[in-house]
């Protein structure tokens, strides 16, 4: 923790910071960008996310012990997904589980595996 | 405390990757299950947390100073803005009850083919900003007390541990929200 006090007005610079991307977020998702849409609201969800952890949370000042506690988490969850998606994108999974054709009176029995969409 | 915010990363996260790999999916379901919220409410919310998170930051500050009145005053700044956003969930909430989509109960409100795979989106949807709202909770009843303690006293420039933990608690279920913001509300905006 660092002893330095930061002053009132860089606080509220940095959660001005998180208005405006607010607001960029939701106009931005207004516009149909097609694959780019959730790479970019996740890229603004983001960059929020940094502003607060290291400003908000002092972790721009934070010592090397802070740092790698933080970043553990974000280690583990990246290894979670990047398993977990790997092994959905190579298997082939059916649009609609075959049990789901009961439920929707019968339509798609004839071809579970059509897509619904 | 970074150790056990790690490990809440990882909590959320997993509901989050369940998430991911149905959206890959069900694409198409999750764009109409977004539009079920609305997004001006998921606005306001946002803006309020964050609103909440300078007032904590500025709380930190006051307590950084040895300022206890300023510490208190921040601190229930912070518990309203807390009680307005699950104001505006239970709001939210109560909208969804009045419109049957409540997955497993009545989710009679929406009627189409992939009727299924929404209500899956909404599971998902109540799993994460129930799981939000009860950190939320919890972290009100410890801004409490910890605005009790600084209305006592207990804390001073060179003795305020405690306030600087719940600051990163607080900090943290905000950066969740921002998360959940266009995982829930914008994925169907551009229709």
């Amino acid at each position: 923790m660092t002893t330095e006090v930061r002053s009132v007005r860089f606080y509220v610079s940095v959660f001005l910071a998180l208005l405006v991307l607010t607001a960029l977020t939701t106009s931005v998702a207004e516009v149909d960008l097609g694959a780019l849409n959730s790479p970019v609201a996740m890229l603004i969800a983001a960059t929020k996310a940094a502003l607060v952890a290291l400003f908000f949370m002092h972790l721009r000042w934070s010592g090397y012990r802070i740092r790698f506690a933080a970043i553990a988490g974000l280690l583990w969850l990246s290894l979670m997904f990047a398993f977990v998606l790997g092994d959905i994108a190579t298997r082939h999974i059916p649009q609609q589980p075959s049990g789901w054709s009961n439920l929707t009176g019968g339509q798609a029995s004839s071809n579970p595996a059509t897509p619904l969409n | 405390m970074w150790g056990f915010l790690s490990t809440e990363i990882l909590f959320f996260g997993g509901i989050l990757c369940g998430y991911t790999v149905y959206r890959l999916l069900y694409p198409q379901a999750w764009v109409h299950g977004s539009e079920l919220n609305s997004l001006w409410l998921g606005v306001a919310m946002t803006v309020v947390l964050l609103a909440s998170s300078l007032t904590m930051a500025l709380a930190v500050r006051a307590a950084q100073l040895g300022r206890s009145n300023a510490i208190v005053g921040f601190l229930l700044i912070t518990i309203a803005l807390g009680l307005v956003f699950l104001s505006l969930k239970a709001y939210e909430y109560y909208g969804h009850w009045v419109h049957h989509l409540i997955p497993g109960f009545n989710f009679s409100g929406y009627q189409a083919p992939d009727q299924h795979q929404v209500a899956l989106f909404v599971v998902f949807y109540f799993f994460l900003t129930l799981l939000h709202a009860a950190h939320m909770i919890i972290g009100v009843g410890v801004l409490s007390v910890i605005a009790f303690l600084a209305h006592r006293g207990r804390f001073s420039a060179i003795d305020h541990g405690p306030v600087e933990i719940v600051g990163l608690y607080w900090h943290f279920v905000d950066i969740v929200w921002l998360f959940l913001f266009p995982l829930l509300y914008l994925v169907g905006a551009h229709q």
